[in-house]
């Protein structure tokens, strides 16, 4: 009976041993009506950008395209894939960039950027479209640019630059050059990676104009294609005007004076495949000895288990309705693996989910809005930014937030305190963090939970997603009331038709500047993604973010 | 009184040279070794790692790749046998196998020649002697004049007497030489001279002979054996219509069987096939031991009859003293090693089964696999088996080669790559097997007649066994795609493009997973990187490939097709050609070996197999799918010449000289002049040496020609080209050089530029 007894116990023990604790129910009711109306409504959120995303890809249109072709020349996306290793992702950032900012559209603002391995190194491209404008940089187009470079610097990857470009647009000249996050600071970011031993790589497949040309000359080693890569300060026109010496491109700026003559280019490519294929052999030779990963970034089990929920769901679990409430957890159960996730304080704070779990493999903590910011919730986020800091734990913010709770009894209770206990975490905390904005995200909430002004290392919107510092009906009623007692005090009635027309203007700008394609357009994140993406997104984005060493964090005074 | 020392006193044979190569040299050791009888194989340097010398127990190297100098040389072969201690030589086919006079060397050194003696083969080896014994033994012989009298008036009775068409042949040689089909008597006198001449011109004997010419006849041939006691025993026909060049490509034992079968000919005519009845076969069988009998004969033999399709007739042609290349369809039905029974003869045993004993089931095929070029007129072709893999070996399919994979079938020997050998219980049956295995029967590195093979196999009139020694010329238009015929044309070009698809997808899934197993650097840490399919931001990820279609059947030559692989979520290909976007085939690899995948396209699953290597700048990719093989080009580098990346040069420095000049390198001193002015140099050819910077160069000529304009002395200070500013002070020495095929000693136009110089520095202490 003795044995009896120890075989019962060593079952019980078995079963608590695989007893899961973490794996998330599936909260969604599929039945429901506003399941059904959601659906409906992310559907055509879908199919738009579906058909953005289209337009996108056949860059400069047709023509240039054809013409492109006819020069022996690959589009930036197919030069990418050819300097990619066999069968490996590429994460393009900020495709919508541009989009409808211009008169004239500028298809993924005339840049591609991303990143994506080659030799099994994880690299930072960033490839001109010369079917866009000659691949001329807008304003928008140096701020993309600048935004992968500071990727790069900030993950440490080596930067790869294909370059085809014209230069600087010149009718925007005022807004691209001379600011200091404008085009010239493109050689100063080459110059610090470089001196911080991250390598710049220039391949020169096109015309490289004007300020252009030191995107190579600064580059630590660099490629020239025979025939169609041109390296001058200024081209054949602006000689025969300056000097009046007739020369052609090739032999003011080809490849051949550049590797044999004038030593601004490092080697000679006879075709553009030669050009990518000498691409792939320098990083292959980079080695960079010495340089390992730092421990704590090395916790990923290679086998890991998909989530147990579809994750394609997430199209129609988000509500494009922001009032709608819906459970963070049923996101959170379609991202993670195995949709194991280990809430930490689940009865304390609860409209802020905090927990631990994997993403292929890969450790994260994931905070996620379930309703309004209160004391107790600013406080859980804080307490768990510390815990994953402390840890080395990668932060991925599941942003769906209207803001922290008004009103005097939270003030009373200090919410202003709490939040900026929040704000502080967030914003000292070096390890990785990725941000989505899967919903709204409003006022001080867009703060708190890691919004573009605290530099997550990637920030991605759904289609639904909101941005703006307060609701646009609030707004309307906040700028009515002023304008009322503007108009009492010059003794102008103001009739509630007229007052209306004016709540529904501001309503109208707050729907259009909060759209997902306005902040996209302006580079205000890194891409508008797939909800179906999400997973993969986060994962490759927490992924690149491993390079670096995130360093100790240390924060500031926490008001008490 | 060696012999008969040995018949007395049978010392058996305990060790055998095989003075031969290739596949029959192996097959013979495999029987030997079967016996426990030792080997030894001889080789000549081309052979050194062949699979004959790796097979044998000893090797001996008898000389150069040349035959003459090797397996054709007796001397060295009978010393290789005496210091390895052979008591026996097997001489295979071909090479020495039907030398009379290697025979008797071999009887004089006491060694055991397995073979005929050597006064059979003397006797068989001239065609107008053998003709003669055999018409005195009563063996049926075509109707002919064979006699010394080569009077042309007399010559002339004669065929008329025979009949035409007539056929004239040298009595000496073979292989066609001088061999004139006359239709009708007012040809005969011009054939008949003509015949003559080139008869002398080859074989320095212009002897004639006459022969009734059949128009449709059938090689069939019979399998003799006889021991060194008088017995002799035939163990049925073989069927060896099918050739090409005078040679055969397809055998069959036995013989079509035809009872009475009318069938149509091409002029509309009809006729009745020979009925290989039982009867007809003892005939046949009859007449070959006679022939044996009459020559002395023992060990094996074959004796080879036309058959004439209209009247039934066959008649003796010729013996072949040796083992045949085709034996192995003969053992297959009769179920006998004939290599064994040679060994048992040769050591004086009787013949192990009598005359009615000798079973006879089903039915055997053999198909000669050659490495040939089948368009160019079956050209013999050489080259590399990059990837050799032969169906599986079993009771019923036998493979006999001598090479394999990384071997080189060279110019030296005959390009025979393997004999594969089908058995199967009735023609039919066999006949199904055959074209499973060839079609089942991969080589890449080298054209072959495989794809041939497999079409003359599948063809209906051979399935129908109407086969007959102009089988090949008769249906070439069912044998080659004509390009005329679009139809036939756009048909392979559609298989083919098929088979381009297939093998997108199979060397993308390669490529990948291979990548993703090697991963470099800390291996796992970005694998999620390399997740299937590789995941784009709103699209799918695309390949796009060039492969080029050597279309062997055409001489267009090759086509050039693009085409685009798009990445589905199910981890399945989506793959268009480039010309033809319509046909979209969606494909689903799974890798099983190195070689092997298993495809589904559009919704068919079948086998694939993939053999890639690569051949200075481009990838060459074999694909076998079904019953097709088809084989694509694809650049994978760059073919770089010495012009191109020269073509460009500033353009102060390109006007200043002429073409071919040599400029000083750098500012220096002359220290020695190699060549005087006017001399001829090679390309490459040092010209002087030039010292600066403490350190001696070497300049050399760019190109061939002559040297122009050299006013130059050692001690000579020579400046620097590149300060242009002073272009004409600043020339120290200019010497031209010309291209000139003719060797004129003027200046020639020359492509080489000032800078294709080459220096060498020499360090000096």
């Amino acid at each position: 009976s003795a044995s009896r007894k120890s075989l019962a116990a060593l079952q019980i023990a078995q079963t608590i041993r695989n007893y899961s604790l973490g794996v998330l129910p599936d909260g969604v009711d599929w039945n429901s009506e506003a399941f059904s109306r959601n659906s409906k409504a992310m559907d055509g959120l879908i199919s738009d950008l579906q058909s953005h995303i289209h337009k996108v890809l056949g860059g400069g249109g047709t023509v240039a395209v054809k013409r492109n072709r006819s020069r022996n020349k690959l589009l930036p996306r197919e030069r990418i894939d050819r300097l990619l290793d066999p069968g490996a992702s590429f994460l393009e950032l900020s495709q919508l960039a541009g989009h409808e900012l211009y008169e004239e559209s500028l298809p993924s603002a005339g840049i591609i950027t991303g990143i994506g391995p080659v030799h099994g190194r994880l690299c930072m491209f960033v490839a001109n479209d010369p079917t866009v404008k000659g691949g001329t940089y807008y304003p928008i187009t140096v701020k993309k640019h600048l935004r992968a470079q500071e990727i790069a610097a900030h993950c440490k990857l080596p930067c790869i630059y294909l370059v085809d470009s014209g230069g600087a647009f010149l009718p925007k000249q005022a807004e691209v050059f001379p600011d200091r996050e404008n085009f010239g600071r493109i050689f100063y970011n080459q110059s610090i990676m470089s001196a911080d031993g991250i390598p710049q790589i220039a391949l020169v497949l096109g015309s490289c104009t004007a300020g252009g040309a030191y995107i190579p000359a600064m580059a630590d080693e660099s490629v020239m294609v025979k025939g169609n890569g041109t390296i001058f300060l200024a081209g054949p026109p602006l000689v025969k005007a300056a000097t009046g010496e007739e020369v052609s491109a090739e032999d003011l700026g080809g490849a051949s004076v550049h590797c044999k003559t004038s030593g601004v280019s490092d080697y000679f490519a006879q075709d553009e495949l030669h050009g990518l294929a000498l691409g792939r052999n320098i990083i292959k030779n980079l080695h960079m000895a010495g340089r390992s990963l730092k421990s704590g970034l090395q916790n990923i089990n290679s086998e890991y288990k998909e989530p147990l929920y579809d994750v394609k769901e997430l199209r129609f679990i988000a509500p494009t309705e922001h009032k709608q409430q819906f459970d963070i957890r049923s996101v959170i159960a379609r991202i993670v693996d195995g949709s194991e996730f280990d809430e930490f304080k689940k009865l304390y704070g609860t409209t802020l989910v905090t927990g631990f779990g994997r993403i292929f493999g890969q450790p994260v903590g994931i905070i996620g809005n379930n309703g309004i910011l209160f004391n107790e919730s600013a406080l859980k986020g804080a307490h768990f930014i510390q815990l994953c800091t402390q840890r080395n734990i990668p932060l991925v913010f599941l942003q769906n937030i209207t803001g922290f709770m008004v009103g005097s009894r939270s003030e009373a209770n200090g919410i202003a305190k709490s939040g900026a206990k929040m704000v502080m975490a967030v914003s000292c905390a070096k390890v990785p963090k990725v941000t989505i904005i899967i919903g709204g995200s409003f006022g001080a909430g867009n703060y708190a939970m890691c919004g573009r002004a605290y530099s997550p290392d990637f920030m991605y919107l759904w289609p639904n997603a909101k941005i703006s510092v307060m609701g646009g009906a609030q707004a309307a009623g906040v700028l009515a009331q002023i304008e009322r007692g503007n108009k009492k005090k010059k003794g102008i009635e103001w009739d509630e038709e007229e007052e209306e027309k004016f709540k529904a203007k501001v309503v109208e700008a707050y729907e259009r500047e909060g759209n997902s394609y306005y902040s996209t357009a302006r580079l205000w994140d890194d891409g508008i993604i797939d909800p179906a993406d999400t997973r993969k997104v986060i994962g490759l984005s927490i992924s690149a973010s491993m390079n670096r060493d995130p360093g100790e964090t240390k924060y500031g005074v926490f008001r008490m | 009184t060696v012999r008969e020392f040995s018949a007395s006193e049978p010392r058996r044979i305990e060790k055998i040279l095989i003075a031969n190569r290739g596949e029959i040299a192996c097959r013979i050791m495999r029987t030997a070794k079967r016996l426990g009888i030792q080997t030894v194989a001889v080789y000549s340097d081309a052979d050194r790692y062949s699979l004959h010398v790796k097979s044998a127990d000893e090797a001996v190297h008898i000389g150069p790749p040349p035959a003459r100098l090797s397996y054709l040389n007796a001397s060295s072969i009978l010393d290789a046998a005496v210091r390895t201690g052979a008591q026996a030589i097997h001489p295979g086919y071909g090479f020495l196998s039907e030398s009379a006079d290697f025979a008797q060397l071999c009887e004089d050194k006491g060694l055991t020649f397995i073979g005929p003696p050597a006064s059979a083969i003397r006797d068989m080896g001239d065609k107008s002697a053998s003709k003669r014994i055999m018409g005195a033994a009563g063996v049926p012989l075509v109707p002919g004049y064979h006699g010394n009298d080569q009077d042309i008036d007399l010559m002339k009775l004669e065929a008329d007497k025979i009949g035409y068409p007539i056929l004239i042949k040298p009595t000496h040689g073979g292989g066609g030489k001088g061999m004139r089909i006359v239709q009708s008597p007012d040809e005969f006198v011009e054939a008949f001279l003509g015949a003559q001449r080139e008869a002398a011109a080859s074989f320095g004997v212009s002897t004639i002979l006459l022969e009734k010419y059949i128009t449709r006849p059938r090689h069939i041939e019979v399998q003799i054996f006889g021991d060194k006691h008088g017995n002799v025993l035939h163990l049925y026909e073989r069927d060896c219509s099918v050739q090409r060049r005078h040679q055969k490509i397809i055998e069959e034992a036995p013989a079509v069987m035809f009872i009475s079968c009318l069938v149509s000919s091409c002029n509309g005519n009809s006729f009745v096939q020979p009925n290989v009845s039982n009867d007809f076969r003892s005939h046949l069988g009859q007449a070959a031991v006679s022939a044996a009998k009459a020559v002395g004969y023992h060990n094996a033999g074959t004796v080879e009859f036309i058959v004439d399709t209209v009247s039934g007739q066959f008649y003796f042609m010729e013996m072949n003293t040796r083992l045949q290349v085709e034996h192995p369809v003969t053992e297959m039905i009769v179920g006998q090693d004939l290599v064994e029974w040679q060994i048992r003869v040769a050591n004086g045993e009787h013949l192990p089964i009598s005359q009615s004993q000798i079973p006879l089931s089903g039915h055997a095929f053999e198909a000669r696999i050659y490495a040939e070029n089948v368009p160019k007129g079956f050209l013999p072709a050489t080259g590399v088996l990059h990837h050799y893999h032969h169906v599986p070996v079993s009771p019923t399919v036998r493979v006999e080669t001598g090479v394999e994979r990384g071997d080189t079938v060279s110019m030296h020997y005959d390009p025979m790559i393997a004999k594969l050998v089908v058995w199967g219980e009735n023609r039919t049956a066999a006949l199904v097997k055959l074209k499973d295995c060839l079609s089942k029967f991969q080589v890449a590195g080298l054209p072959t007649n495989i794809n041939f093979l497999l079409k003359l196999a599948s063809h209906q009139a051979f399935e129908n066994g109407d086969v007959e020694t102009h089988f090949i010329e008769r249906f070439q238009d069912d044998l080659f795609v004509d390009p005329s015929n679009s139809l036939l044309v756009d048909k392979v070009a559609g298989a083919a493009r098929f088979g381009a698809t297939l093998a997108a997808a199979c060397l993308i899934e390669k490529e990948n997973s291979e990548f993703r197993e090697n991963l470099p650097g800390s291996k796992g840490i970005n694998s999620i990187w390399y997740s299937s399919p590789p995941f784009r931001v709103h699209h799918c990820a695309r390949h796009t490939m060039e492969l080029e279609w050597e279309n062997e059947y055409d001489s267009s030559g090759s086509k050039l097709l693009k085409i685009s692989t798009t990445y589905k979520e199910d981890g399945s290909y989506l793959i268009e050609a480039e010309e033809d976007s319509s046909q979209c085939v969606e494909v689903k690899v799974t890798c099983i070996g190195n070689h092997d995948f298993r495809v589904e396209a559009d919704g068919v699953i079948m086998d694939v197999c993939l053999a890639v290597y690569s051949k200075d700048q481009t990838q060459l990719i074999h694909i076998w799918h079904g019953s097709h093989h088809h084989h694509f080009k694809q650049r994978i580098g760059l073919e770089l010449s010495d012009d191109d990346d020269l073509e460009h040069k500033p353009r102060f420095e390109k006007s200043s000289y002429p073409q071919g000049s040599v400029v000083a390198p750098m500012a220096g001193l002359v220290v020695k002049l190699l060549v005087k002015d006017g001399t001829k140099v090679e390309g490459g050819q040092p010209i002087l040496v030039l010292e600066a910077m403490k350190m001696e160069h070497v300049v050399k000529a760019p190109s061939a020609g002559y040297v122009h304009g050299l006013h130059l002395a050692a001690g000579q200070q020579v400046s620097d080209v590149s300060r242009s500013n002073n272009t004409s002070s600043s020339l120290s020495f200019l010497n031209s050089f010309g291209k000139s095929r003719d060797h004129a000693p003027k200046l020639c136009s020359s492509r080489v530029s000032y800078r294709n110089f080459d220096t060498i520095s020499v360090v000096r202490n």
